[in-house]
């Protein structure tokens, strides 16, 4: 079965029930998205399904079949370059572990919401964990990479 | 996280230290196969080196070797400014990679110098001198280099921004590096270190001209970042252990027919912690994890429940324990003394550390030869020795290293490296056969981890005419260094008690003691470690007898801390920028505590809002922090904002219970972390000071939950006896 991955196709032959997520960083090496909980508690395997933010933990591989998956090493839409920047120049980085999920989801929110209101943010980010406690600045560069585009 | 400063002032304690250092010691490997610089690999060109902490490239690069871990704490900037500033360097050229296990070149100063690892909150303090002298001396030598090329007096010398100038003549680092390395590096005595005044990267607000960020942002941001659970060489296998659901429990028996009939299963065996299942990857050996038919001893397991084990606690608190601090007339003025005695117990359940990233190692053995060990561990050193005596090895045929770690807030740093043994036993058994990376699932932790330990303190105070004439704080616990390499035999570990014996507050009579009890149940210092605790019975129940005694909870403090100019220095500073004594709209309360750990002075108000209901918010914490020097004020800023988080996220909704001995809670759904939306808004300040540098990863906390709980005292006049308190008083 073919899935396609930051734009490339790949074969996937294998189990079912397999979760997205190990495909994509044990035979993909792909491994900025993180595994956190393995049961969609978390948000750190976040990937991005056709623009929607989705827990791989939690998504079988065998399901994704004719999907567009976009993990963050090939984030570069406007949302997610104007995220990056703001993450940035706020460092709301701490050990990082969570990172990846945080700025697929916030990029996606700015996607759907360019001019998120306070509360906006709070309900698109609040479900993703962040065990190093970076909500002040998450909260702060969601804002801001907000004003970087404009 | 690690070993606190009480303890380390004990010299019979160093002195173990030192002998499980010695078992390590005179190992250097090179690591240039495990350069992981967040920001960029040092080029290809030549590395030079100027001693242990610093090298410098042909491509013009300098990268500083840390020997502490970078879990998030920011060392990769901090360590790596302070050289930056000794050398006068331009940050951009400034790189950064993981040093290798070597003890006593790497060991923690703060530690007794014979471990390698990071915890206590020390890395700053125990570098800043070390750091500024390896920085200081590279510079001479280029200094050196550079005169002796151009035949002029060194003095006639300048450095800037990583040039080497005398009159019209210029070098860059890189330039200079080759010829400067053949040098004999200065005396330490010879080093003339920059006068604080001329700093121009230590202290500074991040901007163009100085510090631009943290050096580990890029490669955070992009998915390169390189953790332990990342490492992936061709060929892994994946290992997970099924461990006993009680502590305590051994294998019995074990039906192993349908793990082994599992697709990618390579071998099902025991080792002494459990059944070992290794596979290809991770969901083969999960699956067949579950497959497992195992019957568990539980002999010698702990078969209690949290509530009989309160109850236990409670029935030790009626008797005195091992007093470690005494004023006046101790707990005798409860009796003889006048004026009004009253009694508050505080329960604290056992928390899992649960670091985002779950554990993981990867050991690559080759029998009677040598053996690689990646991971993510903040002792290294100790790691090392495991590794060594499991596996037939001399320490110098073990090679650790060092990967990023996502996060780890005490649960990485084992005194009895119980992560690496595993995987060495995984790893003897396999014979070579593989590289094996251990996993532990998200389960794993929460489920069998090392706690911080569950405890109980009993407060009694008397007050008499608007006064605290006496204070006593007693103490249930299990001790965390007891029976490991940093607990002194015959010695009780007041360590487990830090922050609670020594109260700075001048009352006339004071005891302080402490009764330990034992439970298979393993612990292990969890972020701020004895502070998580006696923080918020010292602080909460001051607010509680300040009410009695008809005092204002600023005013009181301040008045008993005359003598602590620096606790007095950052609670006056907080409760000012709170705006401390405005008047707020009924239903929202002000809370103000203030502690001491690990040499860094921290106040924080709170304030929350309580709706008729009783559930509440917690709109806004102020912090004020004097951790002398600041080396990146951003980064003291991060690390007071997730302290403060991360000390919330305990007082609100994290706890392991035990049922029959077996914890209740599983994954991030059931042990409930702090998310995004119950995050107040957070304002740090920082009180200028010339005191030398102290850590700013675990301080930020201990105030936080007082400062909430005094906060829904005042809103509400309700006591919090237990945490977490939830999101409803
Ligand atoms: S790892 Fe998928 S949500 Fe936690
Ligand atoms: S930065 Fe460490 S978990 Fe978010």
């Amino acid at each position: 079965m073919k899935l396609t991955i930051n734009g490339k196709e790949t074969e996937y032959a294998g189990a079912k029930d397999r979760p997205l997520l190990w495909y994509i960083r044990e035979d993909l090496k792909l491994t900025g998205t993180k595994y956190g909980c393995g049961v969609a508690a978390c948000g750190a395997c976040t990937v991005l399904v056709d623009g929607v933010p989705t827990r791989s933990c939690s998504t079988p591989a065998s399901a994704m079949e004719g999907r567009k998956i976009t993990t963050i090493e090939g984030l570069d839409s406007k949302a997610g370059k104007a995220v990056q920047q703001a993450w940035t120049e706020l460092d709301v980085v701490q050990c990082g572990w969570c990172q990846s999920g945080q700025i697929l989801t916030a990029a996606a929110l700015l996607t759907k919401t360019p001019k998120p209101t306070e509360q906006q943010i709070t309900d698109g980010m609040t479900g993703n964990l962040c065990r190093c406690a970076t909500y002040h600045r998450i909260r702060g560069a969601v804002a801001r990479a907000s004003e970087i585009m404009g | 996280m690690a070993a606190d400063s009480v303890s380390l002032e004990n010299p019979s304690r160093r002195s173990v230290l030192q002998v499980i250092g010695l078992g390590v010691a005179g190992f250097a490997v090179g690591c240039s196969s495990s350069v992981r610089s967040a920001s960029a690999a040092p080029g290809p060109g030549g590395l030079v080196s100027f001693g242990p902490f610093v090298k410098i490239g042909s491509d013009n690069t300098v990268t500083v070797l840390l020997k502490h871990i970078e879990f998030g704490q920011g060392v990769s900037t901090g360590l790596t400014t302070i050289v930056a500033e000794e050398i006068d360097a331009d940050w951009a050229q400034m790189r950064f990679e993981e040093a290798p296990a070597e003890v006593p070149t790497y060991g923690n100063g703060a530690f007794g110098g014979a471990v390698q690892g990071t915890g206590g909150s020390t890395a700053i303090a125990n570098s800043w001198m070390q750091l500024r002298q390896a920085g200081a001396a590279a510079r001479a030598m280029l200094v050196s280099a550079a005169a002796a090329r151009w035949k002029v007096d060194p003095a006639s010398c300048t450095v800037s921004r990583g040039v080497v100038s005398s009159g019209s003549k210029k070098a860059t680092f890189g330039d200079l590096a080759l010829d400067a390395g053949k040098l004999t590096p200065p005396s330490v005595k010879s080093l003339k270190l920059k006068n604080p005044a001329n700093f121009r990267l230590i202290g500074k607000e991040k901007s163009a001209n100085t510090v631009t960020g943290r050096a580990d942002t890029p490669a955070k941001i992009n998915g390169t970042a390189q953790y332990a659970l990342d490492y992936h060489p061709e060929g892994l296998l994946v290992a997970l252990v099924a461990r006993s659901p009680r502590w305590g429990g051994k294998v019995a028996s074990v039906d192993d027919g349908a793990a082994r009939a599992v697709k990618g299963v390579h071998d099902v065996f025991q080792i002494s912690n459990g059944v070992a299942v290794v596979a290809t990857d991770y969901w083969a050996a999960k699956t067949a994890r579950d497959a497992l038919k195992i019957t568990w001893d539980d002999s010698a397991a702990e078969k209690r429940s949290s509530d009989a084990m309160f109850a236990d606690y409670r029935k030790l608190l009626e008797k005195p324990g091992f007093e470690a601090r005494k004023e006046g007339k101790g707990a005798a003025a409860l009796t003889s003394g006048s004026g009004k005695v009253f009694t508050v117990d505080f329960s604290f359940p056992y928390l899992a550390h649960a670091p985002m990233e779950p554990m993981s190692c990867t050991v690559d053995f080759v029998p009677g030869e040598r053996c690689v060990f990646h991971s993510g561990s903040q002792m290294p050193t100790v790691d090392q020795a495991v590794l060594a005596a499991t596996l037939g090895l001399q320490p110098s045929q073990v090679k650790i290293v060092t990967m990023l770690a996502g996060g780890s807030f005490g649960r990485k740093a084992t005194p009895d490296g119980d992560l690496a043994t595993e995987a060495a036993q995984i790893a003897k058994h396999l014979n070579g056969a593989a590289p094996v990376k251990l996993m532990w699932s998200r389960e794993d932790d929460v489920r069998s981890g090392k706690y911080r330990p569950m405890t109980m303190h009993r407060m009694t105070a008397q007050v008499n005419e608007g006064k605290i004439e006496s204070w006593t704080d007693r103490t249930v616990i299990q001790s965390i260094m007891d029976g490991t390499p940093f607990g002194t035999p015959g010695k009780p570990d007041i360590s487990a008690i830090e922050g609670g014996h020594d109260i700075p507050y001048t009352i006339p009579n004071i005891s302080v003691d402490v009764t330990f009890v034992k439970s298979p149940v393993t612990v292990l210092w969890w972020r701020s470690v004895g502070h998580t605790h006696t923080a918020f019975a010292k602080e909460h129940f001051f607010d509680l007898a300040a009410k009695e005694a008809g005092l204002d909870p600023l005013k009181a403090r301040q008045s008993l801390l005359a003598k602590s100019p620096r606790l007095l220095g950052v609670l006056n500073l907080a409760a000012e920028k709170a705006g401390w004594g405005a008047p707020l709209p009924a239903g929202r309360g002000r809370g103000i505590a203030v502690h001491k750990a690990f040499d860094t002075y921290v106040a924080e108000v709170a304030e929350v809002t309580v709706k008729p209901n009783g559930t509440f918010s917690i709109d806004r914490v102020v912090c004020a922090v004097d951790c002398g020097i600041v080396v990146n004020p951003d980064i003291v800023r991060a690390q007071m904002e997730g302290g403060i988080g991360y000390g919330l996220s305990a007082a609100l909704g994290e706890q392991i219970t035990l049922k029959d001995g077996v914890p209740v809670q599983t994954n991030f759904y059931d042990y409930a972390p702090l998310r995004l939306a119950q995050m107040p808004k957070i304002e740090v300040y920082i009180v200028p000071s010339s005191e030398a540098p102290t850590g700013v990863g675990e301080p930020g906390l201990p105030p936080a939950a007082p400062a909430v709980a005094n906060a829904l005292l005042a809103a509400t006049g309700k006591t919090v006896h237990t945490l977490p308190m939830g999101m409803k008083i």
